[in-house]
């Protein structure tokens, strides 16, 4: 079972594909050169101490940002539940 | 004759850019600035194969939108200047994103040579790259490198010289960003090449690229054409609610994923990975240094750690310089006779050069400190951990890095640090930095506190230098709330960073960072605060006093003299002024020597009157060890030391009235009715408006104001001991003083700087807001610690 969930409510380490990064301007273009893009698979890496921002990892390099940005990205990911 | 050639290295930050400028250049370096900002542009020279190669390091970017200044900078750099090259370098182990400004280059339509960095890197993390294939499928000439270890720079140089030989033209290579893109492109091209617009410097491609994806910079450019403007916002408008309406996306979001998806099908053939590595050994320290727990404590140790470094290892060459410019003086006490010549020369030049130059071995090793920091990709941690407190200031993480920079540990330099707040987008964040960044404690305010604390609390002077630091922070923290609430109001921009793989950085890489700064700094020593230095030893100086009122303390010091030889302990022993003169200049030797050796003064030639001075010095000094005590001497040596302490205080007086007399003293004792209530005097003050122009002036200026014109200089040496034993300094006003000079008005160059950044309106706001904090803040201070009796 896959489900679509914000990249926000990601758990450590999860992994999942990048589905949506619904952000506009500056923002969006900003997130999209760094490949944030459609089709993207991410793992997170871990949060900040204070739980924000986050780390991810993509395309071979670690990437930080605001939960408030991550609340843009939708990613697929497996469903813990059956 | 040789033959030109210009090439401009770009890539992302992080790729090694700096590393393989470095490798190429070698020390043959020029730093400016572009044209009107303050994005550093640094430029070298190499020959190779008869040609004479101008390297241009681009600002690191992760594309060339008109998003930030760096990519504006980057861009107007290629479309104006036209460089016969563009070396494009590519981080190897991180091929995806590095491409995609490539392909942008390649949309711009420049002549492209790739630098595949850091191959060694990607080897050993299993990515196998076909090189032929990537160069095949991109159209471009691919050379491996391995920056670091200056692999494959001469394969590069041969290349640039082969690319550039066959002189290429401009030759945009616009991809397919699927159909409904593809059709708006074709059709604003067409509007393009009929209007006014055409223009040699942009492709007209290019120029419907960049306006599909609302590029503000070219969308202004289109507006100088009105009706064109209209007709291309017509298409813009109609692809934008299509592709909303079929693909649920922006145009620009549709751009970018087929650049991703053009970069996905190279790496597909072109890239072999030998090994799925999950975690590598960068990832795997990330998860102790930024742990919840272990990574704030690491940091805050890591910096405590930097400090003890710096004070340790710049103890001993502050320590050469200090004797070296003693030295100076003493040459010129020799050489130049007593006047106003020699004033000039020691109070003005050597004093007020040699207490910045005193300081530059700490300024290096802080610059030294903070440039591993940066090159080992710890300083993007620190950014990631403390975004969200700084956030809460209305600040961003990056702004920790121009706070830390500017003297967050202390050391550094406001000038640099608000440079630093270029990497900051958001204009009300990067405001509110570099007004705050003049708070820390830089590397020119360290003198006066070192020299207060080491006066006022000399038991624990390390923790208190690391107190004030932590107070600087809470001062500069709590001033961006306040600036963030209230002029400078709004939301905060996204933190969207790259935390870099640790790397080693290479000696070669932290000498040059670090010899730039110090060389920057070194400059302003030698430039403004020279000059700084002779005005203020002018103001101090002229007009001075009178004939009459020369000739009164001369008369008093007559006077002095002839009791001290008419006494009865006297009477005999020193016959006449002569033998007097012999004395005083055996007592200055004496104390000479003693102040370098305490426990044996043994320089001092034997003297009949050596037991006399002895005796005196014990007298005056008071005596560490008072256990053999010359009797016999003593009503002699009592008596020279109450007449000599007597001329000391005459000559203080002159001093003082002469200093009260000059410009300086006016100005000082005018202010006085303003500082008065947080405890400083005239002289303070003559300091303070001295530390306007450059912080390091303040402790210089101090010293001059209580040495002016001294008789014997080796009291102008030791201004903290002159400081301790004057009952009107308590340890309260050196706190006071010290919490002010941390606070008021940022110094010349960092507001040269601020204009540069921002507008003079911020730097009319910084000097009355820096003004007004330091002054309440001092005064709640000063006034609270009087009323509750702490450090009176």
């Amino acid at each position: 079972m896959k489900k679509i969930i914000r990249m926000r409510d990601m758990a450590d380490n999860q992994a999942g594909t990048i589905k949506k990064v619904s952000a506009t301007g500056d923002m969006g273009r900003r997130l999209r050169e760094m490949g944030l893009v459609r089709d993207t698979p991410i793992q997170i890496q871990g949060r900040a101490p204070l739980k924000d921002p986050v780390a991810i990892k993509l395309r071979d390099f670690v990437l930080t940002l605001r939960n408030r940005e991550a609340d843009h990205i939708l990613v697929e990911v497996e469903s813990s539940e059956p | 004759m040789t033959k030109k050639l210009t090439i401009a290295l770009a890539g992302n930050p992080n790729a090694g850019k700096t590393t393989l400028f470095n490798a190429i250049t070698g020390a043959r370096q020029h730093i400016a600035n572009y044209p009107g900002v303050t994005v550093e542009k640094k430029s070298g020279r190499v020959t190779h194969r008869g040609y004479d190669i101008e390297v241009v390091d681009l600002p690191g970017t992760y594309s060339l939108t008109a998003y930030s200044l760096e990519e504006i900078v980057a861009r107007d750099f290629l479309v104006k200047e036209r460089p016969d090259l563009v070396v494009n370098i590519v981080d190897a182990s991180n091929l995806d994103r590095n491409l995609y400004l490539t392909m942008q280059f390649e949309e711009l339509g420049v002549p492209l040579l790739i630098a595949l960095n850091m191959m060694d890197e990607a080897a050993s993390r299993g990515i196998v790259i076909d090189v032929k294939a990537l160069s095949g499928m991109l159209g471009v000439l691919v050379v491996p490198t391995v920056a670091r270890s200056h692999q494959g720079i001469p394969e590069l140089l041969n290349k640039v010289v082969e690319l550039a030989e066959k002189s290429k033209q401009w030759n945009p290579g616009i991809l397919s960003y699927g159909s409904d893109v593809d059709q708006s492109l074709q059709e604003i091209v067409t509007v393009i090449r009929k209007s006014q617009l055409y223009d040699k410097n942009y492709s007209s491609e290019w120029l419907a690229l960049k306006s599909l994806e609302g590029d503000q910079q070219i969308l202004s450019l289109i507006k100088s054409d009105e009706a064109a403007s209209r007709e291309i916002e017509a298409i813009r408008t109609k692809l934008y609610r299509h592709t909303l309406n079929t693909l649920d996306e922006e145009p620009e979001g549709i751009i970018a994923d087929h650049r991703y998806g053009f970069i996905a099908g190279v790496t597909k053939k072109a890239v072999k990975r030998k090994i799925e590595s999950r975690l590598n050994l960068s990832d795997r320290i990330d998860k102790v240094l930024t742990n919840r727990i272990v990574g704030p404590l690491l940091m805050m140790s890591v910096l405590y750690v930097l400090y003890e470094f710096t004070f340790w290892a710049g103890k001993t060459p502050v320590e050469w310089i200090g004797y070296f410019f003693g030295l100076l003086r003493e040459l010129v006490a020799a050489f130049v006779p007593e006047g106003t010549l020699r004033s000039l020369m020691v109070s003005g030049v050597i004093d007020g050069v040699g207490g910045v130059f005193g300081f530059v071995p700490l300024i290096m090793f802080m610059f030294l400190a903070v440039a591993i920091l940066e090159d080992s990709g710890y300083m993007a941690r620190m950014a990631f951990m403390l975004d969200r407190v700084l956030r809460w200031f209305g600040l961003h993480g990056n702004s920790v890095m121009a706070l830390l920079i500017g003297g967050g540990i202390s050391g550094g330099c406001a000038v640099p640090g608000i440079m630093a707040t270029r990497t900051l987008r958001d204009p009300k964040e990067r405001i509110a930095t570099l007004l705050v960044v003049p708070f820390m404690n830089c590397g020119a305010k360290l003198p006066i506190f070192g020299m207060l604390i080491a006066a006022f609390f000399a038991t624990d002077q390390a923790r208190m230098l690391f107190a004030f630091t932590l107070l600087s922070w809470g001062f500069a923290l709590l001033a961006a709330k306040l600036i963030r609430s209230t002029v400078l109001k709004g939301p905060t921009t996204p933190f969207v960073m790259e935390l870099p793989p640790y790397r080693l950085p290479t000696i070669r890489g932290l000498l040059i960072h670090t010899w730039e700064r110090t060389w920057q700094y070194m400059k302003k020593a030698g430039t403004i605060i020279l000059g700084v230095s002779i005005i203020l030893w002018a103001m101090m100086t002229f007009p001075g006093l009178s004939q009459k009122e020369l000739d009164r303390f001369e008369s008093e010091r007559l006077r002095i003299k002839a009791d001290f030889l008419a006494s009865p302990e006297v009477m005999g022993k020193i016959p006449n002024e002569r033998a007097l003169t012999d004395l005083d200049k055996l007592f200055s030797d004496y104390r000479k020597a003693a102040q370098k050796d305490p426990s044996a003064p043994k320089r001092v030639a034997d003297h009949p009157l050596l037991p006399v001075v002895k005796e005196a010095h014990t007298l005056i000094e008071g005596a560490k060890d008072p256990g053999k005590r010359n009797e016999s001497a003593r009503p002699l040596a009592s008596a020279y030391a109450e007449y000599r302490q007597m001329a000391v205080e005459i000559g203080n007086r002159e001093n003082e009235a002469a200093l009260e007399k000059t410009v300086a003293g006016r100005l000082g004792r005018f202010l006085e009715r303003i500082t008065g209530a947080i405890g400083f005097d005239y002289k303070v003050n003559i300091a303070l408006v001295g530390g306007f122009v450059a912080k390091e002036v303040i402790v210089s200026t101090l010293g001059t104001a209580y040495s002016l014109g001294s008789v014997d200089p080796e009291e102008a040496s030791r201004l903290a001991e002159k400081l301790k034993r004057d009952s009107r300094w308590t340890p309260l006003r050196a706190f006071t003083l010290i919490l002010f000079t941390m606070l008021y008005v940022p110094c010349f160059a960092t507001l040269v700087v601020i204009r540069k950044e921002s507008s003079l309106k911020w730097v009319g706001f910084s000097v009355a807001f820096n003004l007004i904090v330091a002054y309440g803040i001092s005064f709640a201070v000063y006034q609270g610690g009087k009323a509750l009796g702490i450090g009176v």
